[in-house]
């Protein structure tokens, strides 16, 4: 029988758990992953690096559909999604490869199949070859979550899809709607309308993408209904149902009045459940919330040598936040002293078109705190490279502790937004104040520049606006 | 002219303190003499007395402020019918001006307040050398608040000292105030954090230390780490001490005069140390300190922690005022009113514990001190008298020794002294 008794067993092979893999493995830790379907997980297989491939060709197709804006003329342009998506499972299976590869570099021992704990320091997993058991010290839970649906209609994958079948769309939906207005919902939004479609986005709160500043949402919303895009924010959808040529849906309105309208497909978007059913989490009594694992700042959960890390535990729910936790998990497996993770310094990114990247709060919620604010707001329209690229929609926002001069957060949205966030990223986990901010000299022409003049807007002292 | 209050040094080492509690406010006319702020030392709440008759324009420290620096500007006081508004924006620029020396390490804290404090020179070398990691905005804070930045603990990247480590956050354990040891450099004390501790789900509350008890944790931690403790033990018969006890306390009687077996230990302890100068000695790294006075601590348990009032020359005292003072400084130790000179200083501590039965016990040294005597519980043993077997009252007493400073062997005369005294104890009524 082979040894399968390792330092650390890490279950699930997301960005939070390969990359907690290759740490321990660079710490000299005896490691094995486990995973059920693909390495990379639903990040790089059915998320973030596939979505982003999708809506390059959209981008691109964009561009080409307004090349007369540029002096250029483009004829007989045309969307081929069958292309399109197959580029994107191309990308996807090029990091998949990429993961496998680092796996081996690192001597990290895959085991694929379903994982279950049977024990503290106990797992099994039921393979094609099998069922074996592995020993370890310590265990990292790092198992994600897939999409919520609708409890009155489950998706199909013909008609009502998940952000999965929306990835491999069995045809170019025509009218499209799109329950629920975070990240997902609205990339796929602006993708499908990008490529041709008909959409019409139903948010149930009173704005589109409610976790971010108010007034992004708004600017995103008169940006979207620019583009031709129904938004129907403070709605909700009453019932949906498959049809032989689509999907009817009932929705109430803002006003409280019910309609019944028809489209070719649904996309429901409307959050995530963390997949923690069949890994045998009751029987080591393992504490949740709201169906998420509880965690310490170092990822600890409330059994000893057992941890968890990214979707399964609390929000933010980004794969970045679960890389970052790997490291902190790894690091005090090994007994090193890892600082904990401030949430407030994780950023987020949407890439609609235009796109969105904040981090820290928002205004309102400063505010809400008891913060004395200095908030500042710079336009992309007074922004030189920002005109030349002929994407002059969009503004930085910055919010500042007027007592301290602390960042509290940054918020924009344009053109590469999600490119330059990390600097105000960079500058909030050190904790610079503005003055370092102010001092700081940004290159020219570059959208960056916005960034400076957003913290000079704060402080009322913009000098191109 | 506005008039700056600012923290008090009340003892000569005290570098930080917390304002624990306002008994006025911004408004308040205020007489000399008056009561204005109560002040938590590392050993004992103090009362801050006004000196200049006004108004209490402004306070700029809230209650409840951990690690105020002696010299922060705490309040402004004005002059009678003075414009309080011109004093408000006065004190502002002062208080950063105060505050900004206290940033760059290496410099001693300002000192604004009484007190030259020759002992606690050597505090100073702690700050020097190493670069202090701090982020901007941290050290921007610490600058605004007076805080020293040399006496905290970093918790982001590296030891880097971020914002969270000056909110009082569990992680910021200061390293608290200087040693009124020579010879201890003060050294910061590796204090655990909460974050130390596991959290294994057990059911659990965790409260912030108080000023005493990081003080208690940072001074036995530095004792057992820095003297390298021998003890001594012997065993000694209390028939003929307490038979005196007996006599002594009915003539005192009438005085309203009664005394402890206790007192007559602090007695014999302080005799003995006279008569073994080797025993009554600190260490300091370079120098050896020989006291000529046998200033006697005496553990004192309070709510919250323990404190050692000091019989002062208590060689050179009779048992009855040895007693008297004892008892008031008991009383006061226990309202958390003594005050700093009244338990900082000592050249030995004696600690007892056979009020509870205890039979025989090793207690740590109080640094600077050479050495600390732990009495156990007097109790009837089987005890070989004129080499027959017969009932004597016994009790075993341990001396701890500082062994870079006493020999075994003049630790062992020590108690062997000692033990004569308290069995021959005329001796300690001549």
């Amino acid at each position: 029988m082979a040894d399968t008794n390792y330092d650390l067993i890490v279950l699930g092979s997301g960005p939070g758990g390969y990359v907690a893999a290759i740490r321990a493995a660079q710490l000299g830790l005896k490691t094995a992953i486990v995973e059920r379907e693909l390495l990379g997980g639903i990040c790089l297989n059915w998320g973030c690096i596939p979505t982003k491939a999708l809506l390059r060709s959209a981008e691109i197709y964009h561009y080409m559909q307004n090349a007369g804006a540029y002096g250029l003329k483009a004829a007989e342009i045309s969307a081929d999604i069958d292309a399109v998506v197959k580029r994107s499972r191309g990308v996807a299976k090029q990091l998949n490869q990429g993961v496998t590869h680092l796996m081996k570099k690192h001597k990290i021992t895959v085991h694929m199949g379903e994982g279950k704990l049977t024990a503290p320091g106990k797992l099994e997993v039921k393979g094609e070859k099998g069922t074996e058991t592995l020993t370890a010290k310590n265990i990292i839970v790092a198992t994600g979550a897939r999409a919520r649906d609708l409890p009155f209609a489950p998706a199909d994958g013909k008609r009502i899809w998940t952000y999965r079948h929306a990835l491999v769309p069995p045809e170019m939906p025509k009218k499209l709607l799109v329950i629920g207005s975070g990240a997902i919902g609205i990339e796929f939004a602006s993708f499908y309308k990008d490529m041709g479609a008909e959409v019409t986005v139903v948010e149930m709160l009173d704005r589109v993408v409610p976790v971010e500043d108010a007034d992004i949402s708004a600017f995103l919303e008169k940006s979207l209904k620019k583009q031709g895009m129904t938004i129907l924010t403070g709605a909700g959808v009453e019932e949906l149902k498959a049809t032989a040529t689509g999907v009817s849906a009932k929705i109430k309105t803002k006003d409280g009045k019910t309609e019944t309208s028809e489209f070719s497909h649904a996309i429901v978007a409307i959050g995530i459940v963390p997949n923690t059913e069949n890994i045998g989490l009751e029987a080591l009594g393992v504490k949740t919330t709201k169906g998420h694992i509880d965690t310490d700042a170092m990822c600890r959960t409330n059994v000893p040598g057992l941890w968890a890390i990214g979707d399964v535990t609390a929000p933010p729910w980004l794969a970045h936040k679960a890389m970052h936790e790997s490291v902190i998990a790894v690091e005090a497996i090994a007994g090193n002293h890892p600082h904990a993770m401030d949430v407030r310094n994780i950023p987020g990114c949407t890439y609609c078109r235009p796109q969105i990247a904040s981090v820290g709060l928002t205004e309102a919620k400063a505010k809400e705190l008891g913060y004395e604010v200095k908030a500042g707001t710079f336009p992309f329209m007074g922004n030189g490279k920002a005109i030349a690229l002929g994407e002059a929609e969009g503004f930085t926002k910055t919010v500042f502790d007027a007592k301290t001069g602390e960042l509290l957060g940054a918020h924009m949205i344009g053109a590469e937004v999600t490119e330059l966030i990390q600097g105000y990223t960079i500058g909030k986990t050190a904790e610079l104040v503005e003055d370092d901010f102010i001092g700081t000299v940004f290159p020219h022409p570059t959208l960056s520049e916005t960034m400076h003049e957003g913290v000079l807007a704060a402080f009322g002292r913009p000098l191109h606006i | 002219m506005p008039i700056e209050l600012k923290m008090p040094a009340l003892s000569p080492t005290m570098e930080e303190g917390t304002l624990a509690k306002w008994l006025v406010k911004e408004g308040d006319t205020v007489q000399s003499g008056d009561l204005l702020a109560e002040i938590e030392t590392d050993k004992a709440t103090m009362e801050y007395e006004a000196i200049d008759d006004g108004v209490i324009a402004q306070i700029l420290i809230p209650a409840g402020t951990d690690n105020v620096k002696v010299g922060t500007v705490i309040a402004v006081i004005t002059g009678e019918g003075e414009d309080a508004g011109t004093a408000k924006a006065a004190p502002a620029p002062a208080a950063k001006a105060e505050a900004a020396p206290a940033a760059p390490a290496p410099t001693p804290a300002p000192a604004a307040a009484p007190a030259p404090a020759p002992a606690a020179a050597p505090a100073a070398l702690a700050a020097s050398g190493d670069r202090i990691k701090a982020s901007p905005l941290a050290k921007r804070l610490a600058a605004s608040q007076g805080i020293d930045l040399s006496t905290l603990t970093g918790t982001g990247p590296g030891g880097r000292i971020v914002k969270a480590d000056l909110e009082g956050a569990p992680t910021a354990a200061p390293a608290a105030t200087a040693s009124a040891s020579p010879a201890a450099p003060a050294a910061s004390a590796p204090i655990m954090t909460s974050e130390a501790i596991p959290d294994f789900g057990i059911p659990h509350e965790d409260t912030k230390l108080s000023g005493m008890r990081k003080t208690i944790a940072r001074r036995l931690t530095e004792s057992m780490q820095q003297s390298p403790h021998i003890y001594l033990t012997v065993d000694i018969r209390l028939d003929a001490l307490l038979k005196l006890r007996g006599e002594l306390n009915a003539s005192l009687e009438s005085r309203g005069v009664k005394l402890s077996v206790n007192d007559m230990l602090i007695k014999a302890l302080a005799v003995a140390l006279e008569r073994v100068p080797a025993c009554n000695v600190s260490f300091g790294g370079d120098v050896m300190r020989q006291y000529s006075r046998a200033d006697i601590s005496v553990a004192v348990s309070i709510p919250g922690g323990l404190i050692t009032p000091i019989i002062t020359d208590a060689g050179g005292k009779s048992m009855s005022k040895i007693s008297t003072e004892m008892g008031e400084l008991a009383a006061k130790a226990k309202e958390g009113k003594l005050q700093p000179a009244e338990y900082q200083g000592g050249t030995a501590s004696i600690s007892n514990m056979g009020m509870m039965g205890i039979k025989q016990f090793t207690a740590v040294i109080n640094p600077p001190q050479g050495m600390i005597m732990a009495i156990g519980a007097g109790e009837k043993r089987p005890y070989v008298v004129d080499d027959a077997l017969a009932i004597a009252t016994v009790m075993s007493a341990t001396g701890s020794f500082d062994h870079r400073a006493i020999d075994g062997a003049d630790g062992a005369l020590l108690m062997k002294t000692f033990k004569e005294l308290v069995e021959n104890p005329l001796g300690l009524v001549a």
